[in-house]
Protein backbone atom coordinates (compact mmCIF):
# COMPACT_ATOMS: atom_id res chain seq x y z
CA UNK A 1 0.00 0.00 0.00
CA UNK A 2 2.64 2.62 0.83
CA UNK A 3 4.45 2.00 -2.45
CA UNK A 4 1.20 2.50 -4.36
CA UNK A 5 0.67 5.87 -2.72
CA UNK A 6 4.09 7.02 -3.80
CA UNK A 7 3.04 6.38 -7.43
CA UNK A 8 -0.28 8.25 -7.10
CA UNK A 9 -0.82 11.48 -9.10
CA UNK A 10 0.51 14.73 -7.75
CA UNK A 11 -1.48 15.83 -4.64
CA UNK A 12 -2.01 19.35 -6.02
CA UNK A 13 -4.82 17.98 -8.27
CA UNK A 14 -8.07 18.04 -6.34
CA UNK A 15 -10.71 15.44 -7.12
CA UNK A 16 -13.09 16.31 -9.99
CA UNK A 17 -10.48 18.37 -11.79
CA UNK A 18 -10.33 16.32 -14.98
CA UNK A 19 -9.56 17.45 -18.57
CA UNK A 20 -13.19 16.90 -19.52
CA UNK A 21 -14.15 19.68 -17.11
CA UNK A 22 -11.48 22.08 -18.33
CA UNK A 23 -12.61 25.52 -19.55
CA UNK A 24 -12.64 25.43 -23.41
CA UNK A 25 -10.63 27.81 -25.58
CA UNK A 26 -12.64 30.93 -26.49
CA UNK A 27 -13.14 31.77 -30.19
CA UNK A 28 -14.04 35.47 -30.45
CA UNK A 29 -13.31 35.42 -34.20
CA UNK A 30 -16.08 32.89 -34.79
CA UNK A 31 -18.61 35.14 -33.12
CA UNK A 32 -17.51 38.12 -35.20
CA UNK A 33 -17.81 36.06 -38.39
CA UNK A 34 -21.29 34.83 -37.41
CA UNK A 35 -22.47 38.41 -36.81
CA UNK A 36 -21.07 39.51 -40.17
CA UNK A 37 -22.83 36.65 -41.99
CA UNK A 38 -26.12 37.43 -40.21
CA UNK A 39 -25.97 41.13 -41.11
CA UNK A 40 -25.16 40.40 -44.74
CA UNK A 41 -28.00 37.83 -44.99
CA UNK A 42 -30.42 40.40 -43.62
CA UNK A 43 -29.21 42.94 -46.18
CA UNK A 44 -29.59 40.42 -49.01
CA UNK A 45 -33.08 39.50 -47.79
CA UNK A 46 -34.00 43.19 -47.68
CA UNK A 47 -32.61 43.82 -51.16
CA UNK A 48 -34.52 40.92 -52.72
CA UNK A 49 -37.46 39.52 -50.80
CA UNK A 50 -38.51 42.86 -49.33
CA UNK A 51 -37.77 44.73 -52.55
CA UNK A 52 -41.02 45.77 -54.32
CA UNK A 53 -39.10 46.15 -57.61
CA UNK A 54 -38.44 42.39 -57.67
CA UNK A 55 -42.19 42.14 -58.35
CA UNK A 56 -42.67 38.80 -56.68
CA UNK A 57 -46.32 38.81 -57.65
CA UNK A 58 -45.33 38.59 -61.31
CA UNK A 59 -42.83 35.84 -60.49
CA UNK A 60 -45.62 33.81 -58.89
CA UNK A 61 -47.91 34.54 -61.80
CA UNK A 62 -45.47 33.21 -64.41
CA UNK A 63 -43.85 30.36 -62.45
CA UNK A 64 -46.32 27.83 -63.90
CA UNK A 65 -47.12 29.71 -67.08
CA UNK A 66 -47.77 27.23 -69.97
CA UNK A 67 -45.10 28.87 -72.11
CA UNK A 68 -42.52 28.62 -69.29
CA UNK A 69 -43.46 24.97 -68.65
CA UNK A 70 -43.15 24.19 -72.37
CA UNK A 71 -39.70 25.80 -72.32
CA UNK A 72 -38.80 23.76 -69.23
CA UNK A 73 -39.87 20.56 -70.99
CA UNK A 74 -37.66 21.46 -73.95
CA UNK A 75 -34.72 22.18 -71.66
CA UNK A 76 -35.16 18.82 -69.91
CA UNK A 77 -35.60 16.97 -73.22
CA UNK A 78 -32.42 18.49 -74.64
CA UNK A 79 -30.49 17.72 -71.45
CA UNK A 80 -31.59 14.08 -71.41
CA UNK A 81 -31.00 13.47 -75.13
CA UNK A 82 -27.67 15.30 -75.25
CA UNK A 83 -26.40 13.46 -72.16
CA UNK A 84 -27.58 10.12 -73.59
CA UNK A 85 -25.66 10.78 -76.82
CA UNK A 86 -22.69 12.02 -74.80
CA UNK A 87 -22.54 9.04 -72.47
CA UNK A 88 -22.97 6.31 -75.09
CA UNK A 89 -20.69 7.87 -77.67
CA UNK A 90 -18.22 8.99 -75.00
CA UNK A 91 -17.87 5.45 -73.67
CA UNK A 92 -17.34 4.14 -77.20
CA UNK A 93 -14.68 6.78 -77.88
CA UNK A 94 -12.98 6.02 -74.54
CA UNK A 95 -12.79 2.30 -75.37
CA UNK A 96 -11.57 3.18 -78.88
CA UNK A 97 -8.80 5.33 -77.40
CA UNK A 98 -7.56 2.30 -75.50
CA UNK A 99 -7.77 -0.01 -78.52
CA UNK A 100 -4.73 -1.91 -79.76
CA UNK A 101 -5.47 -0.78 -83.31
CA UNK A 102 -3.46 2.43 -83.86
CA UNK A 103 -5.89 3.71 -86.50
CA UNK A 104 -8.89 3.35 -84.17
CA UNK A 105 -6.91 4.94 -81.35
CA UNK A 106 -5.93 7.90 -83.50
CA UNK A 107 -9.49 8.38 -84.74
CA UNK A 108 -10.72 8.61 -81.15
CA UNK A 109 -7.94 11.04 -80.29
CA UNK A 110 -8.81 13.24 -83.28
CA UNK A 111 -12.46 13.23 -82.27
CA UNK A 112 -11.67 14.44 -78.75
CA UNK A 113 -9.23 17.01 -80.12
CA UNK A 114 -11.67 18.42 -82.67
CA UNK A 115 -14.72 18.71 -80.43
CA UNK A 116 -12.82 20.11 -77.48
CA UNK A 117 -11.08 22.76 -79.53
CA UNK A 118 -14.14 24.51 -81.02
CA UNK A 119 -16.62 26.68 -79.08
CA UNK A 120 -19.88 24.86 -78.48
CA UNK A 121 -21.86 27.76 -79.86
CA UNK A 122 -19.99 27.40 -83.17
CA UNK A 123 -20.76 23.67 -83.23
CA UNK A 124 -24.46 24.37 -82.64
CA UNK A 125 -24.61 26.87 -85.48
CA UNK A 126 -22.61 24.51 -87.68
CA UNK A 127 -25.09 21.64 -87.26
CA UNK A 128 -27.97 24.04 -87.76
CA UNK A 129 -26.54 25.27 -91.08
CA UNK A 130 -25.29 21.81 -92.16
CA UNK A 131 -27.62 21.90 -95.16
CA UNK A 132 -25.45 24.62 -96.67
CA UNK A 133 -22.46 22.23 -96.85
CA UNK A 134 -24.27 18.97 -97.50
CA UNK A 135 -27.64 19.62 -99.14
CA UNK A 136 -28.57 15.93 -99.07
CA UNK A 137 -27.77 13.01 -96.78
CA UNK A 138 -28.18 9.46 -97.97
CA UNK A 139 -27.97 5.84 -96.96
CA UNK A 140 -26.05 3.59 -99.31
CA UNK A 141 -22.62 2.29 -100.27
CA UNK A 142 -19.85 4.83 -99.54
CA UNK A 143 -18.86 6.53 -102.81
CA UNK A 144 -21.40 4.23 -104.52
CA UNK A 145 -25.13 4.26 -105.11
CA UNK A 146 -27.48 5.66 -102.46
CA UNK A 147 -30.69 3.83 -101.55
CA UNK A 148 -32.42 6.59 -99.63
CA UNK A 149 -31.70 10.28 -99.87
CA UNK A 150 -32.85 12.93 -97.41
CA UNK A 151 -33.04 16.66 -97.75
CA UNK A 152 -30.63 17.82 -95.02
CA UNK A 153 -32.61 20.92 -94.12
CA UNK A 154 -35.65 18.73 -93.43
CA UNK A 155 -33.73 16.02 -91.57
CA UNK A 156 -31.76 18.36 -89.32
CA UNK A 157 -34.49 20.16 -87.43
CA UNK A 158 -33.64 22.62 -84.68
CA UNK A 159 -33.93 19.87 -82.07
CA UNK A 160 -31.68 17.48 -84.01
CA UNK A 161 -29.14 20.24 -84.49
CA UNK A 162 -29.23 21.03 -80.78
CA UNK A 163 -28.94 17.37 -79.68
CA UNK A 164 -26.11 16.75 -82.16
CA UNK A 165 -24.27 19.91 -81.16
CA UNK A 166 -24.62 19.40 -77.41
CA UNK A 167 -24.27 15.60 -77.46
CA UNK A 168 -21.26 15.26 -79.77
CA UNK A 169 -19.36 17.87 -77.80
CA UNK A 170 -20.31 16.24 -74.50
CA UNK A 171 -19.05 12.89 -75.84
CA UNK A 172 -15.55 14.32 -76.24
CA UNK A 173 -15.44 15.31 -72.57
CA UNK A 174 -17.19 12.15 -71.39
CA UNK A 175 -14.64 10.05 -73.28
CA UNK A 176 -11.87 11.48 -71.13
CA UNK A 177 -13.86 10.94 -67.95
CA UNK A 178 -14.59 7.31 -68.84
CA UNK A 179 -10.97 6.76 -69.83
CA UNK A 180 -9.83 8.10 -66.47
CA UNK A 181 -12.29 5.71 -64.81
CA UNK A 182 -11.02 2.69 -66.75
CA UNK A 183 -7.41 3.63 -65.98
CA UNK A 184 -8.28 3.80 -62.28
CA UNK A 185 -9.04 0.05 -62.25
CA UNK A 186 -5.89 -1.97 -61.59
CA UNK A 187 -4.40 -4.22 -64.25
CA UNK A 188 -4.83 -7.17 -61.89
CA UNK A 189 -8.61 -6.93 -62.26
CA UNK A 190 -8.35 -7.33 -66.06
CA UNK A 191 -5.95 -10.26 -65.62
CA UNK A 192 -8.09 -11.99 -63.02
CA UNK A 193 -11.04 -11.80 -65.41
CA UNK A 194 -9.04 -13.08 -68.37
CA UNK A 195 -7.53 -15.89 -66.29
CA UNK A 196 -11.09 -17.07 -65.61
CA UNK A 197 -11.67 -17.41 -69.34
CA UNK A 198 -13.73 -14.23 -69.79
CA UNK A 199 -13.66 -12.48 -73.15
CA UNK A 200 -12.16 -8.98 -73.19
CA UNK A 201 -15.63 -7.54 -73.75
CA UNK A 202 -17.03 -9.43 -70.78
CA UNK A 203 -14.15 -8.29 -68.56
CA UNK A 204 -14.90 -4.70 -69.54
CA UNK A 205 -18.64 -4.95 -68.96
CA UNK A 206 -18.70 -7.03 -65.78
CA UNK A 207 -15.44 -6.24 -64.01
CA UNK A 208 -13.88 -3.00 -65.17
CA UNK A 209 -16.71 -0.58 -65.96
CA UNK A 210 -18.67 -1.23 -62.73
CA UNK A 211 -15.55 -0.40 -60.74
CA UNK A 212 -14.69 2.55 -62.96
CA UNK A 213 -18.14 4.01 -62.20
CA UNK A 214 -16.97 5.14 -58.79
CA UNK A 215 -14.52 7.48 -60.49
CA UNK A 216 -16.84 8.29 -63.41
CA UNK A 217 -20.07 9.27 -61.62
CA UNK A 218 -19.02 12.48 -59.80
CA UNK A 219 -17.65 14.26 -62.90
CA UNK A 220 -20.58 12.99 -65.01
CA UNK A 221 -22.95 14.47 -62.41
CA UNK A 222 -21.03 17.67 -62.82
CA UNK A 223 -21.40 17.62 -66.60
CA UNK A 224 -25.11 16.78 -66.40
CA UNK A 225 -25.71 19.82 -64.21
CA UNK A 226 -23.53 21.86 -66.49
CA UNK A 227 -25.45 20.54 -69.53
CA UNK A 228 -28.80 21.61 -68.06
CA UNK A 229 -27.59 25.19 -68.06
CA UNK A 230 -25.62 24.95 -71.30
CA UNK A 231 -28.84 24.09 -73.15
CA UNK A 232 -29.66 27.81 -72.78
CA UNK A 233 -27.22 28.30 -75.67
CA UNK A 234 -29.81 26.89 -78.09
CA UNK A 235 -31.34 30.32 -78.24
CA UNK A 236 -28.82 30.95 -81.06
CA UNK A 237 -30.75 28.47 -83.19
CA UNK A 238 -34.10 29.79 -81.94
CA UNK A 239 -35.22 26.75 -79.98
CA UNK A 240 -37.89 27.56 -77.39
CA UNK A 241 -36.13 26.39 -74.21
CA UNK A 242 -36.71 27.67 -70.68
CA UNK A 243 -34.61 30.82 -71.02
CA UNK A 244 -35.94 31.59 -74.50
CA UNK A 245 -39.50 31.29 -73.18
CA UNK A 246 -38.74 33.73 -70.37
CA UNK A 247 -37.18 36.13 -72.85
CA UNK A 248 -40.14 35.86 -75.19
CA UNK A 249 -42.50 36.82 -72.37
CA UNK A 250 -40.47 39.73 -71.02
CA UNK A 251 -39.94 41.15 -74.50
CA UNK A 252 -43.70 41.81 -74.45
CA UNK A 253 -44.44 42.72 -70.83
CA UNK A 254 -41.01 44.21 -70.07
CA UNK A 255 -40.86 42.42 -66.70
CA UNK A 256 -37.26 41.25 -67.25
CA UNK A 257 -36.18 40.65 -63.66
CA UNK A 258 -39.29 38.70 -62.56
CA UNK A 259 -39.09 36.40 -65.60
CA UNK A 260 -35.38 35.85 -65.23
CA UNK A 261 -36.15 34.99 -61.59
CA UNK A 262 -38.72 32.43 -62.80
CA UNK A 263 -36.11 30.81 -65.05
CA UNK A 264 -33.54 30.88 -62.24
CA UNK A 265 -35.96 29.22 -59.82
CA UNK A 266 -36.56 26.36 -62.24
CA UNK A 267 -32.85 25.85 -62.96
CA UNK A 268 -32.10 25.78 -59.22
CA UNK A 269 -34.93 23.31 -58.60
CA UNK A 270 -33.77 20.89 -61.34
CA UNK A 271 -30.14 21.09 -60.25
CA UNK A 272 -31.21 20.26 -56.68
CA UNK A 273 -33.06 17.18 -57.92
CA UNK A 274 -30.08 16.14 -60.08
CA UNK A 275 -27.74 16.49 -57.10
CA UNK A 276 -29.91 14.15 -55.05
CA UNK A 277 -30.02 11.64 -57.91
CA UNK A 278 -26.22 11.81 -58.20
CA UNK A 279 -25.79 11.09 -54.47
CA UNK A 280 -28.00 8.05 -54.84
CA UNK A 281 -26.09 6.71 -57.85
CA UNK A 282 -22.75 7.27 -56.08
CA UNK A 283 -23.93 5.21 -53.13
CA UNK A 284 -25.00 2.40 -55.44
CA UNK A 285 -21.53 2.13 -56.98
CA UNK A 286 -19.65 2.50 -53.71
CA UNK A 287 -20.46 -1.12 -52.77
CA UNK A 288 -17.27 -2.96 -51.82
CA UNK A 289 -15.29 0.19 -51.08
CA UNK A 290 -13.58 -0.13 -47.69
CA UNK A 291 -16.34 -0.67 -45.17
CA UNK A 292 -19.34 0.03 -47.39
CA UNK A 293 -21.68 -2.91 -47.84
CA UNK A 294 -24.88 -2.93 -49.79
CA UNK A 295 -27.06 -3.08 -46.68
CA UNK A 296 -25.23 -0.11 -45.25
CA UNK A 297 -25.67 1.72 -48.55
CA UNK A 298 -29.40 1.11 -48.34
CA UNK A 299 -29.59 2.14 -44.71
CA UNK A 300 -27.74 5.36 -45.40
CA UNK A 301 -30.04 6.23 -48.27
CA UNK A 302 -33.03 5.53 -46.03
CA UNK A 303 -31.78 7.77 -43.21
CA UNK A 304 -31.06 10.46 -45.74
CA UNK A 305 -34.62 10.23 -47.06
CA UNK A 306 -36.12 10.31 -43.57
CA UNK A 307 -34.09 13.30 -42.50
CA UNK A 308 -35.31 15.29 -45.48
CA UNK A 309 -32.65 14.19 -47.94
CA UNK A 310 -29.97 16.78 -47.36
CA UNK A 311 -28.14 18.47 -44.55
CA UNK B 1 4.20 -34.16 -84.16
CA UNK B 2 5.15 -34.27 -80.53
CA UNK B 3 1.50 -33.87 -79.45
CA UNK B 4 1.34 -37.60 -78.85
CA UNK B 5 4.25 -37.81 -76.44
CA UNK B 6 2.95 -34.86 -74.39
CA UNK B 7 -0.37 -36.55 -73.71
CA UNK B 8 0.59 -37.72 -70.26
CA UNK B 9 1.86 -34.37 -69.12
CA UNK B 10 -0.18 -31.61 -67.54
CA UNK B 11 2.28 -28.96 -68.66
CA UNK B 12 5.22 -29.20 -71.02
CA UNK B 13 7.58 -26.47 -72.18
CA UNK B 14 10.21 -26.85 -74.88
CA UNK B 15 12.87 -24.14 -75.28
CA UNK B 16 10.45 -21.38 -74.35
CA UNK B 17 11.72 -17.83 -74.83
CA UNK B 18 10.02 -14.66 -73.60
CA UNK B 19 11.30 -11.15 -74.21
CA UNK B 20 10.03 -7.81 -72.86
CA UNK B 21 11.58 -5.32 -75.26
CA UNK B 22 15.32 -5.97 -75.02
CA UNK B 23 15.09 -7.88 -71.78
CA UNK B 24 15.06 -11.63 -72.22
CA UNK B 25 13.18 -13.00 -69.23
CA UNK B 26 12.91 -16.63 -70.31
CA UNK B 27 15.90 -17.95 -72.28
CA UNK B 28 14.95 -21.43 -73.33
CA UNK B 29 12.97 -23.05 -70.56
CA UNK B 30 12.35 -26.80 -70.69
CA UNK B 31 9.92 -28.06 -68.13
CA UNK B 32 7.64 -31.05 -67.73
CA UNK B 33 4.99 -31.42 -65.07
CA UNK B 34 3.07 -34.67 -64.93
CA UNK B 35 -0.60 -35.01 -64.16
CA UNK B 36 -1.56 -35.04 -60.51
CA UNK B 37 1.81 -33.81 -59.32
CA UNK B 38 2.73 -30.72 -57.36
CA UNK B 39 5.62 -28.71 -58.79
CA UNK B 40 7.23 -25.84 -56.90
CA UNK B 41 9.20 -23.28 -58.89
CA UNK B 42 11.75 -21.46 -56.76
CA UNK B 43 14.45 -18.96 -57.51
CA UNK B 44 15.63 -15.42 -56.85
CA UNK B 45 13.39 -12.50 -57.86
CA UNK B 46 13.79 -11.62 -61.52
CA UNK B 47 14.65 -15.20 -62.40
CA UNK B 48 11.52 -15.44 -64.60
CA UNK B 49 9.43 -17.79 -62.49
CA UNK B 50 6.31 -15.57 -62.41
CA UNK B 51 6.65 -14.92 -66.14
CA UNK B 52 6.82 -18.67 -66.69
CA UNK B 53 3.52 -19.12 -64.87
CA UNK B 54 1.90 -16.25 -66.76
CA UNK B 55 3.02 -17.80 -70.07
CA UNK B 56 1.37 -21.10 -69.17
CA UNK B 57 -1.91 -19.21 -68.72
CA UNK B 58 -1.30 -16.96 -71.75
CA UNK B 59 -1.33 -13.74 -69.79
CA UNK B 60 1.95 -13.36 -71.67
CA UNK B 61 2.65 -14.69 -75.16
CA UNK B 62 5.89 -16.52 -75.83
CA UNK B 63 8.18 -15.63 -78.71
CA UNK B 64 9.98 -18.89 -79.28
CA UNK B 65 9.57 -22.51 -78.29
CA UNK B 66 6.51 -24.65 -77.68
CA UNK B 67 4.14 -24.88 -74.76
CA UNK B 68 1.52 -27.57 -74.17
CA UNK B 69 -1.15 -27.59 -71.49
CA UNK B 70 -3.07 -30.84 -71.07
CA UNK B 71 -1.45 -32.15 -74.28
CA UNK B 72 -2.79 -29.20 -76.28
CA UNK B 73 -0.45 -26.75 -78.00
CA UNK B 74 -1.02 -23.35 -76.40
CA UNK B 75 -1.56 -19.98 -78.12
CA UNK B 76 -0.88 -21.17 -81.67
CA UNK B 77 -1.92 -23.93 -84.03
CA UNK B 78 0.17 -25.66 -86.61
CA UNK B 79 -1.13 -26.12 -90.13
CA UNK B 80 0.82 -27.19 -93.22
CA UNK B 81 4.15 -26.30 -91.70
CA UNK B 82 3.07 -22.85 -90.51
CA UNK B 83 2.11 -21.53 -87.08
CA UNK B 84 -1.06 -19.47 -86.68
CA UNK B 85 -1.85 -17.50 -83.51
CA UNK B 86 -5.17 -18.43 -81.94
CA UNK B 87 -7.96 -15.84 -81.87
CA UNK B 88 -8.92 -14.44 -78.41
CA UNK B 89 -11.97 -16.71 -78.19
CA UNK B 90 -9.88 -19.89 -78.44
CA UNK B 91 -7.25 -18.46 -76.10
CA UNK B 92 -10.02 -17.85 -73.55
CA UNK B 93 -11.19 -21.44 -74.00
CA UNK B 94 -7.66 -22.81 -73.50
CA UNK B 95 -7.35 -20.79 -70.31
CA UNK B 96 -10.21 -22.81 -68.80
CA UNK B 97 -7.78 -25.68 -68.26
CA UNK B 98 -5.86 -23.56 -65.77
CA UNK B 99 -6.97 -21.81 -62.60
CA UNK B 100 -4.77 -18.94 -61.54
CA UNK B 101 -4.10 -17.53 -58.08
CA UNK B 102 -2.30 -14.18 -57.96
CA UNK B 103 0.10 -12.71 -55.45
CA UNK B 104 -2.23 -9.76 -54.84
CA UNK B 105 -5.43 -11.87 -54.85
CA UNK B 106 -7.09 -9.63 -57.49
CA UNK B 107 -10.56 -10.35 -56.18
CA UNK B 108 -13.26 -8.33 -57.94
CA UNK B 109 -13.60 -5.47 -55.45
CA UNK B 110 -17.21 -4.62 -56.28
CA UNK B 111 -18.51 -8.14 -55.67
CA UNK B 112 -19.01 -10.15 -52.50
CA UNK B 113 -16.95 -13.29 -51.91
CA UNK B 114 -19.84 -15.40 -53.20
CA UNK B 115 -20.33 -13.23 -56.30
CA UNK B 116 -16.60 -13.46 -57.00
CA UNK B 117 -16.79 -17.26 -57.05
CA UNK B 118 -20.03 -17.37 -59.06
CA UNK B 119 -19.12 -14.81 -61.72
CA UNK B 120 -17.18 -17.02 -64.15
CA UNK B 121 -19.27 -20.22 -63.88
CA UNK B 122 -22.44 -18.22 -64.61
CA UNK B 123 -20.95 -15.77 -67.12
CA UNK B 124 -18.50 -17.96 -69.02
CA UNK B 125 -19.65 -21.55 -68.56
CA UNK B 126 -23.36 -20.60 -68.47
CA UNK B 127 -23.99 -22.80 -65.45
CA UNK B 128 -27.57 -22.21 -64.18
CA UNK B 129 -27.60 -19.72 -61.30
CA UNK B 130 -29.00 -22.05 -58.64
CA UNK B 131 -26.42 -24.68 -59.52
CA UNK B 132 -23.58 -22.14 -59.49
CA UNK B 133 -24.80 -20.82 -56.15
CA UNK B 134 -24.67 -24.27 -54.58
CA UNK B 135 -21.24 -24.93 -56.10
CA UNK B 136 -19.88 -21.59 -54.89
CA UNK B 137 -21.21 -22.02 -51.36
CA UNK B 138 -19.70 -25.49 -51.30
CA UNK B 139 -16.30 -24.18 -52.43
CA UNK B 140 -16.31 -21.31 -49.94
CA UNK B 141 -17.08 -23.91 -47.27
CA UNK B 142 -14.13 -25.99 -48.40
CA UNK B 143 -11.74 -23.04 -47.97
CA UNK B 144 -13.31 -22.34 -44.57
CA UNK B 145 -15.17 -19.18 -45.49
CA UNK B 146 -18.82 -20.26 -45.49
CA UNK B 147 -19.59 -17.57 -42.93
CA UNK B 148 -17.98 -14.82 -45.00
CA UNK B 149 -19.82 -15.45 -48.29
CA UNK B 150 -21.58 -12.09 -48.28
CA UNK B 151 -18.58 -9.96 -47.36
CA UNK B 152 -16.74 -7.73 -49.78
CA UNK B 153 -13.00 -8.28 -50.31
CA UNK B 154 -12.25 -5.05 -48.43
CA UNK B 155 -13.86 -6.60 -45.35
CA UNK B 156 -11.69 -9.71 -45.44
CA UNK B 157 -8.12 -10.27 -44.27
CA UNK B 158 -5.41 -11.02 -46.82
CA UNK B 159 -5.49 -14.71 -45.98
CA UNK B 160 -9.27 -14.84 -46.36
CA UNK B 161 -9.10 -12.97 -49.67
CA UNK B 162 -6.54 -15.41 -51.01
CA UNK B 163 -8.73 -18.35 -49.98
CA UNK B 164 -11.68 -16.76 -51.83
CA UNK B 165 -9.37 -16.38 -54.84
CA UNK B 166 -8.56 -20.10 -54.67
CA UNK B 167 -12.27 -20.96 -54.47
CA UNK B 168 -12.93 -18.64 -57.42
CA UNK B 169 -10.33 -20.44 -59.54
CA UNK B 170 -11.62 -23.86 -58.49
CA UNK B 171 -15.18 -22.92 -59.47
CA UNK B 172 -14.21 -23.34 -63.13
CA UNK B 173 -13.04 -26.92 -62.36
CA UNK B 174 -9.58 -26.48 -63.87
CA UNK B 175 -7.23 -29.38 -64.61
CA UNK B 176 -4.26 -27.43 -63.30
CA UNK B 177 -3.91 -24.79 -60.62
CA UNK B 178 -1.25 -22.11 -61.03
CA UNK B 179 -0.14 -20.22 -57.92
CA UNK B 180 1.94 -17.07 -58.34
CA UNK B 181 3.61 -16.41 -54.98
CA UNK B 182 0.26 -16.87 -53.21
CA UNK B 183 1.57 -16.05 -49.74
CA UNK B 184 4.09 -13.30 -50.52
CA UNK B 185 1.67 -10.43 -49.91
CA UNK B 186 0.38 -11.87 -46.64
CA UNK B 187 1.17 -11.00 -43.04
CA UNK B 188 3.24 -13.86 -41.57
CA UNK B 189 0.44 -15.08 -39.29
CA UNK B 190 -1.93 -15.46 -42.28
CA UNK B 191 0.40 -17.56 -44.44
CA UNK B 192 -0.51 -20.82 -42.68
CA UNK B 193 -4.24 -20.74 -43.48
CA UNK B 194 -3.57 -20.34 -47.21
CA UNK B 195 -0.91 -23.08 -47.28
CA UNK B 196 -3.37 -25.31 -45.41
CA UNK B 197 -5.93 -24.94 -48.22
CA UNK B 198 -3.21 -25.65 -50.79
CA UNK B 199 -2.10 -28.77 -48.92
CA UNK B 200 -5.69 -30.05 -48.95
CA UNK B 201 -5.90 -29.37 -52.67
CA UNK B 202 -2.67 -31.29 -53.28
CA UNK B 203 -3.93 -34.18 -51.17
CA UNK B 204 -7.03 -34.23 -53.42
CA UNK B 205 -4.75 -34.97 -56.37
CA UNK B 206 -4.90 -31.58 -58.09
CA UNK B 207 -2.06 -30.80 -60.49
CA UNK B 208 -0.38 -27.68 -59.12
CA UNK B 209 2.39 -25.38 -60.27
CA UNK B 210 3.43 -23.17 -57.38
CA UNK B 211 5.85 -20.27 -57.60
CA UNK B 212 6.85 -19.74 -54.01
CA UNK B 213 9.45 -18.77 -51.44
CA UNK B 214 7.93 -21.17 -48.88
CA UNK B 215 10.65 -23.82 -48.86
CA UNK B 216 8.88 -25.67 -46.04
CA UNK B 217 5.79 -26.05 -48.19
CA UNK B 218 7.91 -27.19 -51.13
CA UNK B 219 9.64 -29.83 -48.99
CA UNK B 220 6.42 -31.18 -47.46
CA UNK B 221 3.97 -30.99 -50.35
CA UNK B 222 5.79 -30.76 -53.68
CA UNK B 223 6.70 -33.79 -55.76
CA UNK B 224 9.25 -31.88 -57.80
CA UNK B 225 11.15 -28.65 -57.27
CA UNK B 226 12.44 -26.57 -60.16
CA UNK B 227 15.10 -23.97 -59.44
CA UNK B 228 15.20 -21.08 -61.90
CA UNK B 229 17.83 -18.42 -62.33
CA UNK B 230 18.36 -15.86 -65.08
CA UNK B 231 15.60 -17.22 -67.27
CA UNK B 232 16.47 -20.91 -67.31
CA UNK B 233 15.73 -23.94 -65.15
CA UNK B 234 19.08 -24.52 -63.50
CA UNK B 235 18.26 -27.61 -61.52
CA UNK B 236 15.21 -29.77 -60.94
CA UNK B 237 14.30 -32.99 -59.26
CA UNK B 238 12.38 -34.69 -56.47
CA UNK B 239 11.57 -32.06 -53.84
CA UNK B 240 13.23 -33.62 -50.79
CA UNK B 241 16.49 -34.63 -52.37
CA UNK B 242 16.93 -31.36 -54.29
CA UNK B 243 16.27 -29.22 -51.26
CA UNK B 244 18.41 -31.35 -48.95
CA UNK B 245 21.25 -31.92 -51.37
CA UNK B 246 21.39 -29.37 -54.22
CA UNK B 247 23.97 -30.18 -56.91
CA UNK B 248 24.34 -26.85 -58.61
CA UNK B 249 26.34 -24.03 -57.01
CA UNK B 250 23.66 -21.40 -57.72
CA UNK B 251 20.98 -23.58 -56.11
CA UNK B 252 23.20 -24.05 -53.06
CA UNK B 253 23.78 -20.29 -52.74
CA UNK B 254 20.07 -19.51 -53.13
CA UNK B 255 18.96 -22.09 -50.58
CA UNK B 256 21.63 -21.01 -48.09
CA UNK B 257 20.23 -17.47 -48.21
CA UNK B 258 16.80 -18.72 -47.28
CA UNK B 259 17.99 -20.49 -44.15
Amino acid sequence: MPTRESQAPSPSLTTGMEPENAIPVRHPGRWAAAVAVAVMSAMLWNATVNNPRMEWAIVGQYLFDPQILAGLRMTLLLTVLAMAVGLVLGTVVAVMRMSENPLVRTAAQLYVWLFRSTPLIVQLLFWFYLAAVMPTLGLGIPFGPEWITFDTSLLISQITAAVLGLGLCEAAYTAEIVRAGILSVSKGQFEAGEALGMSPRRVLARIVLPQAMRVIVPPIGNSTISMLKTTALVLVIALPDLLTAAQAIYSQNLAQIPLLTVATAWYVFIVTVLTLVQNRIERKFSAGVAGVTRSRVRRRTLTAALSGGFR
Amino acid sequence: MSDTDTGNHAVRLEAVHKRFGDVEVLRGVDLTISRGSVACVIGPSGSGKSTLLRCINQLETIQRGRLWVGGELVGVRERQGRLYRLPPKLVARQRLRCGMVFQNFNLFAHMTALENVMEAPVGVKKVPKTEALALSRDLLGKVGLAKHADKYPSQLSGGQQQRVAIARALAMSPEIMLFDEPTSALDPELVGEVLEVMRALAADGMTMVVVTHEIGFARDVADTVHFMDEGVVVEEGPARSLLADPRHQRTKTFLSHLR
